[in-house]
């Protein structure tokens, strides 16, 4: 494989041989492989502690690989190439207070592509088409922590959106959203023409939003599949405390095939 | 969460005041502050003056009386502070209401008394016309250091979800029966401070992480950069200019 390539041709996320031992000397990953096609919407399941975070943090380079390479389009996450990997990873952390650090919504939205250069009318259009893609573009002018939680999650994910990213990685989307807010955001992840990574327990919402599953377990993948299958699959997702809500069934769902 | 929405010190309104660009208004208070406390405080008709200029202010600002007046209280410590002046101060006594008093003492506490409360009383005028946000950006304007600025930012972002934090642990200590009552329960305070510390802490590691994530690299981009025409400039320099004459007339006189 030569190291230049065509970005179009590219996938978005390529992850081979990555392995991390935290300074404790705790290790967590061993050897992760994973692409993810540009427009793939892909789950990664795994039960707490299987090292799902870990793997997020390598993805924008915020932790170094011990061993492997992760690449973005074709772009390794170097330190020289932090900056453009920044740009091209979104991640959405799952406590929105953490991620709207701004006074205002406006200005948080615009932090990202304003770190990179941009300003004047060129930046208010990007935020505005990034608030619109969300359905919050009335609350512009608010501070974050006058809107409800589903709302905050919502302009979280314009923030990263603005940054127009490669790829999109979703930390635990769906947690603490009522069902409502539940749902929005999914209508709005759906609509998304983006590569979309996605964290998550939420099994159901998984299987509603992401065709293809990956478990991490152990540090290594453990698993890779259309993901209605791996949630059928009870010896599997036994394996990796992986559990349904009560009375889920996943074969009941109909699932449009990717 | 819910009330305490905007901050109680600003009084929403669309006066001319509040229309001044952040940064005039900053440097035309300080400069009003830095005049009254630079005259002698023997002028007692100037700090009428001075006193009288800023009702006009308040007047143009539509900001009403009683509440300048009670956001004055904050000024009740120093208050405290300048009454016992008479009574400590040593030098030539004097007979008032019975009491017998120092002169100097006398003095200092009118000159303390006096230059505070007209500085508190501009600093509130300032308050209650400008959201906190825009003086946040009129310092920025200022060029004060960006750390500074980007502090006191985050303070304005996490204050009320800190605060919040805080209600909720006192509604879980509450929950399990404990009603804080003297000395006896100041630990359990104690340690509730220190987990709210941890929380902010670890919260702040987080909030770094977005931010990094996001491209920080140090500095805020200047988002929002505020502007002042010259118009401007003279209509919020009139305070302190006003005030310039007063002062001028009161050591000639």
């Amino acid at each position: 494989m030569s190291t230049v390539q065509p970005a179009a041709a590219a996938p978005s996320l390529e992850v081979s041989g990555l392995a991390y031992a935290y300074p404790d000397g705790h290790q967590a990953l061993f050897g992760v492989d994973l692409t993810v096609e540009r427009g793939e919407r892909v789950a990664l399941l795994g039960p707490n502690g299987a090292g799902k975070t870990t793997l997020v943090l390598h993805l924008n380079g915020i932790l170094d690989a011990g061993a492997g390479t992760v690449r973005i389009a074709g772009l390794p996450v170097e330190k020289r190439n932090l900056a453009e990997i920044r740009r091209r990873v979104g991640i959405v952390f799952q406590d929105p207070d953490d991620q709207l650090f701004m006074p205002t919504v406006r200005e948080d939205v615009a932090f990202g592509p304003a770190s990179a250069g941009l300003r004047g009318a060129e930046l208010e259009e990007r935020v505005t088409a990034a608030l619109e893609r969300v359905g919050m573009e009335r609350f512009a002018a608010r501070p974050p922590h006058h809107l409800s939680f589903g709302q905050r999650r919502r302009v979280a994910v314009a923030t990263v959106l603005a940054m127009e990213p490669e790829i999109l990685v979703l930390d635990e989307p769906s947690s603490n959203l009522d069902p409502a807010s539940r749902r929005e955001l999914a209508d709005i992840l759906r609509d998304l023409d983006v590569t979309v990574l996605m964290v998550t327990h939420d099994l159901p919402y998984a299987l509603e939003l992401c065709p293809r599953a990956v478990i991490l377990g152990d540090g290594v993948i453990a698993a890779d599949n259309r993901t209605q299958d791996l949630l059928c699959d009870e010896e599997l997702m036994r394996r990796h405390r992986l559990e349904l809500p009560f009375g889920f069934d996943p074969r009941s769902v109909a699932v449009p095939r990717p | 969460m819910g009330a305490g929405h905007a901050h109680t010190l600003y009084r929403h309104g669309h006066s001319p005041v509040h229309r001044l660009p952040p940064h005039c208004k900053l440097v035309a208070v300080l400069g009003f502050v830095l005049v009254v406390v630079s005259t002698p405080r023997e002028a007692l008709w100037a700090f009428a003056l001075y006193a009288v200029l800023l009702a006009a202010v308040a007047a143009v600002a539509r900001v009403p009386a009683g509440f300048l007046l009670k956001r004055l209280v904050i000024e009740v410590p120093f208050v405290a502070f300048a009454l016992l002046m008479p009574f400590v101060v040593p030098g030539e006594q004097t007979e008032l209401l019975g009491l017998s008093v120092s002169v100097p003492g006398l003095w200092g506490a009118w000159n303390v008394l006096a230059k505070g409360t007209l500085g508190v009383a501009a600093s509130v005028l300032l308050a209650s016309t400008t959201e906190l946000r825009s003086l946040l950006l009129g310092l920025q304007r200022l060029r004060l250091p960006p750390l500074l600025v980007q502090i006191a930012s985050f303070m304005l972002r996490y204050g009320d979800v800190i605060t919040d934090e805080l209600r909720r642990m006192s509604i879980a200590r509450r929950s399990r029966g404990f009603e804080a009552r003297g000395v006896r329960h100041w630990g359990v305070l104690a340690k509730t401070a220190g987990a709210l510390f941890i929380r902010s802490y670890e919260r702040g590691e987080r909030v770094h992480l977005a931010m990094v994530s996001r491209g920080y690299t140090g500095t805020l981009p200047v988002i929002d950069e505020v502007t002042a025409s010259r118009t401007q400039w003279a209509y919020a320099s009139a305070l302190p200019v006003l005030a310039l004459g007063v002062c001028l007339l009161g050591w000639t006189v």
